[in-house]
């Protein structure tokens, strides 16, 4: 296989985008990627977009955006692996570059949220919907159980839980495109509304719109164009039950183990080399878990790495969420993945202004889907 | 100069408290209280409806007055809950109150805002000289569906004005108006209950039509927030029109003499009316109030008013909405309420 690269990136405001279609949102993330790498064509593209039928009544998302961008003939295609689709998206750009069947492909994810759907149901058909959805249960739901199991087996915390909000949002704060630009407070966490016990609305990410993309090339290409890039060492993929119950432990999502595991492997590399990685936080529990299934800490240590700090961007030890994750930066599905290489790419280009972390050599991002019924794990290095 | 001389509130007697409503769904009290600023509520009782409130209200407004009816020329009603769907709820109001048959009648509706179109268009008739005195009614018993959010604000009440130019309370000054194509909010034909975009009734609706508005009236007026002795904004929760004052930049002291929807609930079309009702009973000569409706769909109506020494003479002949809010309560347990709103079906 060739060498990959990252050579340019682009996104929109995420949050509430009433005033704007979904057409419009991808055009402005992937027009400014194409500006940005500086390149006067792509060979392809691929879009991460988890529901665009039931969120806006759009399918065939690929020729609608290819159209829009003015890219055609290329080829287009829509990719979906529900809250991972972005990820996937820029797993499959990777592997048509590195297998040289293209030189320059986009990989872009979008999300339209806000336009009227019912979100919860929407989403909810990530889940099993004979077994699962049937009897009544919801994301929030699920990751509530993941919680409550989690502190039951190791006595993780709401404190700690509450303490990956309160970073996230931290990071958030700093970020020119997130949704949320405020921090929030430990107490204010523990004293928002349920949502599904032990879960409230500041463990929860939220409903938003956004697009992001990127473009990846051939390394050749990229250093022909003589400007920074970030070059992808490793891309993992990953499946596991898609029903919650069928698995062996609620605590421990094998689909990010196996997936991980994989892309260490391909990037010749151990989780202490990783020096800062984007996380799906969906819900604060959701960090905790992927945080030890993922290496960086022993199992049922991750609530109490938060609290300690580890995690933080100034003097953690393997900052999580930079960006301000799922959580404060915002969740358009299609395009959080998409987002959390955008995030890598600045880190590691060094151009992440007030949230840049230091030495940051090699970065992280996993991206899921369902609870946890797919993962999608990329690892970049600076150049 | 053509304004108010006559106004006249009314509120039901029957309230139902936020967290009664909370507990009947599971709900988190503390999040409507204080969250939203939603303490308790009107009811209207079972006779009632935005005819009988509109004929109260009215004759609030004309004890105030003292006019001879026949000089009457029109009576508007603005509400999203008049009785019948054909047939024009104030026909049976001007024969209640002996006003007519020599007066035309409309009914209107643009949700929220169908009171304070009433009173423009009446302003407007008085203004073009085409008669002597028309009156302007916002009035509703408001619906919100069981479980929804709107059923923790959704209300009864109204307020009536009467338009003229001799012996004028307030007068109005300036008028403005805002629409747009905004789907933030609405009832189709025969169904029970409205459907609304959650979050989206905010920004792009309430908050985007009351500033549009209120900075057209700044600028048209050549008036700035400090000028203003009261404000007044369409009251759908407790903390929207604390919120919208402050962007347009005026102070919790200026809006919560109108303040009435933490204890009232949302009246709908009778809610920045009824507020402006509240103003006056206790306004005193030149001071400037500063109004503006909202109504989804959307669009606002904005009306700067200046009070004169008549309110004097006119404030006490009729009781005030203070009283009627805080005095002979009665309070509904949920089940009294869903019987009294017909929530319940029962065999005819």
């Amino acid at each position: 296989m060739r060498d990959v690269a990252v050579i340019g990136t682009g996104m929109t405001k995420f949050g509430e985008l009433w005033g704007r279609s979904i057409k419009d949102i991808f055009v402005e993330a992937a027009q400014n990627a194409i500006e940005d790498a500086g390149v006067d064509h792509i060979d392809s593209l691929y879009v991460g977009s988890m529901s665009p039928g039931l969120f806006v009544g759009q399918e065939h998302l690929g020729a609608v955006l290819a159209d829009y961008l003015g890219v055609n003939p290329i080829p287009a295609t829509r990719v979906e692996s529900a809250c991972a689709s972005g990820g996937a998206a820029f797993r499959q750009a990777f592997l048509e570059v590195a297998s040289g069947a293209s030189d320059i492909v986009l990989a872009g994810g979008v999300e339209k949220m806000t336009d009227g759907a019912d979100v919860t149901d929407v989403l909810a058909t990530a889940a099993d919907q004979e077994y699962e959805v049937y009897h009544g249960i919801t994301f929030p739901g699920l990751y509530a159980m993941i919680a409550k199991a989690h502190m039951h087996q190791y006595g993780t915390t709401r404190e700690q839980m509450a303490a990956v909000a309160v970073k996230n949002h931290r990071n958030g704060a700093k970020h020119p495109n997130a949704q949320f630009r405020s921090e929030v407070t430990l107490e204010q966490v523990i004293g928002s509304t349920m949502v599904a016990d032990p879960l409230r609305l500041l463990d929860c990410s939220p409903v938003s719109d956004g697009a992001a993309a990127v473009v990846v090339a051939s390394l050749d290409v990229a250093k022909k164009l003589n400007k920074s890039f970030a070059k992808v060492i490793a891309s993992a993929q990953s499946s596991d039950t898609i029903a919650l119950h069928n698995r062996e432990s609620l605590t421990t999502l094998k689909s990010v183990v196996n997936a991980a595991q994989k892309a260490y492997k391909m990037a010749n590399i151990k989780p202490t080399d990783v020096n800062l990685v984007e996380v799906h936080d969906c819900f604060t529990i959701a960090e905790i878990v992927v945080s030890e299934d993922l290496g960086f800490f022993e199992k049922g240590k991750g609530g109490e790495a938060v609290v300690k700090g580890l995690t933080a961007i100034e003097c953690g030890r393997i900052p999580i969420n930079t960006s301000g994750g799922l959580k404060a930066k915002g969740h358009p599905v299609g395009a959080t993945g998409i987002a959390q290489i955008i995030e890598l790419y600045e880190q590691l280009t060094a151009k992440a202004g007030p949230r840049q972390a230091k030495n940051a050599r090699i970065g992280m991002a996993q991206n899921m889907g369902g609870s946890g019924a797919s993962c999608v794990i990329h690892i970049l290095e600076a150049q | 100069m053509v304004g108010i001389v006559g106004y006249g509130a009314y509120l039901p007697r029957y309230r139902i408290k936020a967290e009664v409503i909370a507990r009947q769904w599971g709900a988190d009290p503390e999040a409507i209280t204080r969250g939203l600023q939603l303490f308790e509520k009107t009811v209207p009782g079972q006779d009632e409806d935005t005819i009988t409130i509109s004929v109260e209200a009215a004759k609030n407004a004309l004890r105030r007055a003292q006019i001879d009816l026949k000089e009457i020329g029109a009576v508007y009603i603005g509400s999203e809950s008049h009785p019948y769907a054909v047939k024009p709820s104030a026909t049976i109001l001007i024969d209640a109150l002996g006003i007519g048959p020599h007066v035309h009648v409309a009914s209107y509706e643009f949700a929220c805002k169908a009171g304070t179109e009433a009173m423009y268009v009446a302003y407007s008739h008085v203004k073009s000289g085409e008669m002597k005195y028309a009156m302007g009614i916002g009035s509703d018993t408001s619906q919100g569906a069981p479980g929804d959010a709107l059923e923790y604000s959704a209300s009864a009440g109204g307020a009536a004005f009467i338009m003229g130019k001799e012996r004028v309370v307030a007068e109005i000054l300036y008028t403005h108006s805002y629409t747009t194509d905004t789907p933030d909010f609405w009832r189709r034909e025969g169904e029970d209950y409205p459907r609304h975009g959650g979050r989206f009734t905010g920004d792009p609706a309430y908050f985007r039509h009351i500033v549009g508005a209120g900075k057209a009236l700044l600028e048209k007026s050549n008036m700035s927030p400090k000028d203003f002795r009261y404000a007044v904004f369409h009251m759908p929760n407790g903390k929207f029109p604390m919120e919208v004052g402050k962007r347009l930049g005026f102070t919790k002291e200026q809006i919560e003499t109108g303040w009435l929807v933490p204890w009232m609930g949302n009246t709908y079309s009778g809610s920045s009316p009824t507020g402006l009702t509240a103003v006056l009973d206790v306004a005193k000569p030149s001071d400037l109030i500063f109004m503006v409706s909202f109504g989804s769909g959307a669009g606002s109506d904005g009306f700067i008013l200046r009070v004169t020494d008549e309110i004097n003479n006119v404030r006490d002949r009729a009781p005030k909405v203070r009283q009627m809010l805080d005095e002979k309560k009665i309070y509904l347990n949920y089940g009294e309420y869903a019987k009294f709103r017909r929530k319940i079906k029962l065999n005819e």
